[in-house]
């Protein structure tokens, strides 16, 4: 059985939506300098795989997965969480600066004091019982998303003597197809621990580098309540017409 | 205008803080006639367990659609009641995940061709600076699988690590596919 029943007119092919490769923006998979890359870094080189139904599309989910409670770190417990308090927002965009609007983003973060509530995480520092660290909110219409939280504390690791994270806030996007999938983390302006950090200095380009540092932004700072801080993200975005089967992968 | 793309981090040792989902196993829900399971282990270069991956797949439903307006087929809503088309699990202290889904159909591709049954995979973990990508294929699809371009431009010799198979002495509907990351039998990752 084959499922070619459906197949449009169209020269014989299917006219699919192209995502752009962003060559070089992503760190190498084997990045010796961070440790747990050494064992887990495929050995061999990718292979090329074009784009076909199952990759120009994915999962559309989301607002059957967010509650209002979702979006705001700091209200779901008896208590307010210690640390600073914090407003995350920005836009998901593609490349081609299309919004990327009712997608869902989720993120996580360690507490105030730099600790996961997480059972591996045991870096002696103190739980907060009015912090998990997990947020899920869908980006609007426009593509924008806003959540409320904490500033995370850094904290230290053994990936070498001393080693510590800088502040950061992962996150996790699907946009609208499978091409897009992106998860990354968010750091903070002027955090002096960036230069050490193998993590945030996997990524090859500089330039490249800066993108993931949120911007301070005081017009996004709560008077009396809450300091704010502006990040967009930028998925891959694709041609949008392709009138050719993609002979060229 | 070309906006520059943010680059990719590793997912990190905590995933389950923010990426855990008590449904996400199921693609479709438990109980579903027809389902099959997808059980194995993820293994570093070593041999040994990954204990904090997540492993997610995307594919199409039993009809071969995709319930997605970018499929110019036109969106489908699914065959099966519940069917999510999206699967995630968290690895356990073994390293092992387990989805529970439906076969999906073979796909119609460019230029006039056609895909075996798959599903594509999506591995994050700790040590991964940007997901891994790979294709669960069914190894009982010999005729599909032997006209499929994505496996046939795979190395003749490493196309068995994309196969998922049947496990011996279990019902006919469990099937095993192991991801190894790293060295002896290395499973093929793709640059999507």
């Amino acid at each position: 059985m084959t499922a070619t029943t459906d197949e449009p007119a169209a020269g014989g092919g299917l006219i699919l939506p192209r995502y752009h490769r962003p060559d070089g923006v992503h760190p190498p998979l084997y990045s010796p300098e961070y440790r747990s890359s050494v064992l887990r870094a495929p050995t061999q080189p990718l292979v090329p795989m074009p784009q076909f139904l199952t990759e120009v599309t994915g999962p559309l989910l989301g607002a059957e997965r967010v509650t209002a409670a979702g979006s705001d770190l700091t209200a779901r417990h008896a208590g307010e969480p210690l640390g600073q308090r914090i407003v995350v927002t920005g836009q998901v965009l593609d490349s081609d600066g299309r919004a990327v609007p009712d997608a869902l983003v989720e993120i996580w973060q360690a507490n105030s004091a730099g600790r996961y509530a997480h059972p591996a995480d045991d870096h002696p520092a103190p739980l907060d019982p009015n912090f998990d660290g997990g947020g899920r909110c869908m980006t609007d219409s426009s593509g924008r998303y806003r959540f409320v939280t904490i500033k995370p504390g850094s904290y230290p690791w053994r990936n070498h003597l001393n080693a510590w994270r800088p502040a950061h806030i992962h996150f996790s996007l699907f946009g609208r197809a499978f091409t897009q999938r992106l998860i990354t983390q968010m750091y903070f302006p002027g955090d002096p621990l960036l230069g050490q950090d193998p993590i945030f200095n996997s990524v090859p380009d500089p330039k490249a580098r800066q993108r993931m540092i949120a911007r301070f932004d005081l017009d996004l700072t709560v008077p009396d309540w809450a300091l704010g801080f502006e990040w967009d993200i930028v998925l891959r975005g694709s041609l949008s017409t392709v009138f050719e089967a993609q002979e060229d992968r | 205008m070309r906006l520059p793309v943010t680059p990719s981090q590793t997912v990190g040792p905590f995933l389950t803080v923010g990426l855990l989902w008590a449904d996400g196993p199921f693609v479709v829900p438990e109980g579903t006639a027809g389902a099959i399971t997808i059980a194995g282990r993820v293994l570093d270069g070593a041999g040994g367990p990954v204990t904090d991956a997540l492993v997610e797949t995307w594919q199409a439903d039993g009809d071969s659609r995709f319930d997605h307006p970018d499929d110019p087929r036109g969106a489908a809503g699914p065959a099966t009641p519940g069917f999510r088309g999206f699967g995630r699990c968290a690895t356990d202290q073994d390293g092992r995940y387990r989805i529970v889904t439906v076969r999906p159909g073979p796909l119609p591709c460019p230029p006039g061709g056609a895909e075996a049954p798959h599903l594509n995979v999506s591995v994050f973990a700790r040590g991964l600076l940007d997901r891994v990508v790979t294709r669960i294929y069914f190894a009982d699809e010999a005729e599909a699988n032997a006209a499929d371009p994505v496996l046939s431009a795979v190395a003749t010799e490493r196309r068995e690590t994309l196969l998922a198979r049947a496990v011996p002495g279990a019902p006919a509907n469990e099937f095993r596919f192991d991801i190894r990351l790293r060295g002896p039998r290395e499973t093929v990752f793709f640059d999507v």
